[in-house]
């Protein structure tokens, strides 16, 4: 891929975003806390690129999601869309601008409407942005129907009459309709089969080449999440620990988290017995997280600063960053 | 003297309606020795989940189960009457459940939930009870055993209750533990956690279990045999190494090919066309032969039987006796 060509070609900018969600209490709802869901995250999207993000559950990869399609708002920070701040714009123009950004959902059986053929969930987005006649439009689902490998006959059935694999082609479908540049895949292939996973993984490879999309897509899978992105992004308790190129990130894991992370994935690999780290104990809440570096509780190499610091995120190697006193 | 201590032959599985009836379960037979870990695994729908239920008695109508026999320590468990089968489930044989939320009762503590199960089958009460209780929960690695006693599931993590579903199947050290799914709701850390856990309990009390999952990597690291299903039946069976290392039926060929591999270079990922067939379309003849790159017109007309395919391993393909064909080893080539 020629990556280093498209170095600098920024199409979305996340900067210092944050997004803490009230606890409140009592009859007067006082703010007592706040989930830091995400907690002052930044990172940049090259054009044509995939960006991999990884972590587990309550690390904060789905909030970043609606953070940037804008179905939540940011607490602070800017998110910005080919230099277009999205956090900071009116109604109208967030309206047109939305249209560049869309999203594939995990579950294609809750994503779809149940009451709606398959012909009326690819037509909506263009009657809302008023695009084409209606026979151009019509034209267009068929198009896209035969882009993600359906018979264009199907766009008269509901989605029961769908499997899972099906579903998703559909879910993909609708987030082409309305040609946008970028695509957040939030666990777009975990609720499949692995046939049929790897189906719907190279259909999001060819696409990406066709329209030249840019992709992020979220995953918990890491062997999935090495197939497809170019660079990885591994996300624990609302903050990035880790964001470096795929090939970097595999071979060189730098942070203890990712470390243990791809040492913890089972692998078909009836050889050898891998040496595995093995962490203690559970995530901890993002209403309450440790003190210093959030990970430092079931840190195997955890030292004092550890507890009392906040490591921030520098590069250590040429386009490897990672947040660790280890390293700093 | 026997070493298998679970012998299943012919079993079928069917659900009917008024209109159809189909088995999800079609005639398989299998057994697990004793201290083994078998491996059941397959897409949704192959039928592994149907398998454990009707093991353990608890198909419900409209499903029905028959067959030749399921054999537990030489009991049939088939045509066990009601009141025994209560008496060997939980005791016996016991079950891990996929997802412990819906498993755990939320209006009762998890002291109280595993402690039912002693109370029931080994009549312990009191303090006594509670100090097994307590007990269990120190072995499965739950800290502050005393406190967590008292706890609801809902204060527990996923992590957690997990371990208290495996304290409550260990309470009256079965002879046979089945897991279905017991970690595809967990994180990739936690699931490393708790597959360690079973392993180490399983080794020390020299149960045996069956492990149902889709994640053939789960599979390669717990288990010592493997069963492939598909479309409710058995495809290929022998010691694990050897069924991932050298896979004979065209579907677990083409599911280990897949897999995205570790540092692996190719843009695209081998994949398998098509989809599982509905029962309602099983053919009279193989049911993978609508996906299969190798369908001869022998596929579509008979079923193949399981067929020994090396030393251990056994397939359901109409391919194994001539292994030294050039397509079938140009396969193999391909999808390494």
């Amino acid at each position: 891929m020629a990556l280093s060509k498209l170095q600098d070609d920024y199409i979305l900018e996340v900067q210092n975003v944050k997004k803490y969600f009230p606890i409140k209490k009592g009859i007067f709802s006082k703010q007592v806390g706040a989930v830091k869901a995400v907690d002052n995250v930044s990172f940049q999207l090259r054009r044509g690129e995939t960006l991999g993000v990884v972590g587990e559950s309550g690390c904060g990869k789905s909030t970043m999601a609606r953070l940037i399609i804008q179905l939540l708002k940011a607490t602070e920070g800017r998110i910005k869309l080919e230099g277009k701040d999205l956090t900071a714009i009116s109604k109208e123009e967030l309206r047109a601008t939305r249209r560049d950004i869309q999203m594939v959902f995990q579950d294609p059986y809750a994503s779809l409407n149940p009451r709606w053929t398959v012909e009326k969930t690819l037509l909506e987005p263009m009657k809302v942005y008023n695009i084409g006649t209606k026979s151009e439009r019509k034209e267009k689902v068929a198009d896209l129907l035969n882009k993600v490998g359906l018979d264009p006959s199907y766009a008269k059935r509901h989605p029961h009459e769908f499997s899972g694999g099906q579903r998703q082609r559909i879910g993909i479908a609708r987030a082409l309709v309305l040609n946008p540049k970028v695509i957040i895949a939030d666990e777009p292939v975990s609720a499949l089969d692995i046939s049929v996973q790897a189906q719907v993984i190279n259909l999001m490879q060819d696409l990406q080449e066709q329209y030249n999309l840019t992709y992020m897509f979220i995953t918990h899978d890491l062997s999935v999440c090495e197939h497809i992105s170019d660079r990885v992004a591994v996300m624990y308790l609302g903050k990035i620990v880790e964001l470096a190129s795929k090939d970097q990130l595999f071979s060189n894991p730098l942070h203890p988290y990712t470390l243990a992370l791809i040492s913890a994935a089972p692998e078909v690999n009836a050889g050898h017995k891998r040496e595995r780290i093995i962490l203690k104990g559970d995530v901890p809440s993002p209403a309450n997280p440790p003190s210093g570096c959030a990970f430092h509780t079931r840190c195997p190499s955890c030292m004092e600063i550890c507890k009392a610091e906040t490591p921030a995120l520098t590069e250590k190697e040429p386009g490897q960053f990672v947040a660790c006193h280890l390293y700093q | 003297m026997n070493s298998n201590i679970l012998e299943v032959k012919n079993l079928k599985t069917t659900f009917s309606s008024r209109k159809a009836s189909f088995n999800a379960v079609d005639g398989i037979s299998f057994h697990v020795a004793k201290g083994e870990t078998l491996g059941i695994v397959g897409e949704s729908g192959c039928g592994k989940s149907v398998t454990s239920l009707s093991i353990m008695g608890l198909v419900k109508p409209p499903g029905k189960v028959s067959g030749d026999q399921i054999d537990f320590n030489g009991v049939n468990l088939l045509n066990l009457p009601k009141r025994e089968m209560r008496n060997l489930r939980g005791n016996k044989i016991s079950m891990i459940f996929q997802e412990p939320m819906t498993s755990l009762n939320p209006v009762y503590s998890v002291g109280e939930q595993i402690g039912e199960t002693l109370k029931i089958h080994k009549k312990l009460k009191g303090e006594e009870r509670k100090r097994k209780v307590v007990d269990l929960l120190k072995q499965v690695g739950i800290p502050r055993a005393d406190e967590i006693y008292d706890n609801y599931p809902h204060q527990l993590s996923g992590g957690m209750r997990q371990r208290v579903m495996i304290a409550m199947a260990m309470a009256c050290d079965p002879q046979l533990i089945i897991a279905d799914e017991p970690t595809t709701a967990l994180d990739v850390t936690i699931q490393a956690q708790i597959l360690e856990l079973m392993k180490d309990l399983q080794s020390k009390k020299g149960m045996s279990m069956i492990l149902i999952t889709h994640d053939l990597g789960v599979v390669s690291e717990v288990c010592d045999r493997l069963i492939v299903m598909y479309a409710g039946k058995i495809v290929e069976t022998g010691p694990v190494k050897e069924v991932l290392n050298n896979p004979s039926h065209p579907y677990t060929k083409g599911l280990l090919a897949s897999l995205p591999k570790k540092g692996h270079k190719e843009k695209r990922l081998h994949f398998i066309p098509g989809q599982v067939p509905a029962p309602a379309n099983w053919g009279k003849g193989c049911r993978f032969s609508d996906r299969c790159p190798y369908t001869m017109s022998q596929c579509e007309t008979s079923l193949p039987p399981l067929m020994k395919a090396g030393e251990a391993q056994e397939s359901a393909c109409w391919l194994i006796p001539d292994e030294e064909g050039s397509t079938h080893n140009g396969f193999i080539e391909a999808t390494r």
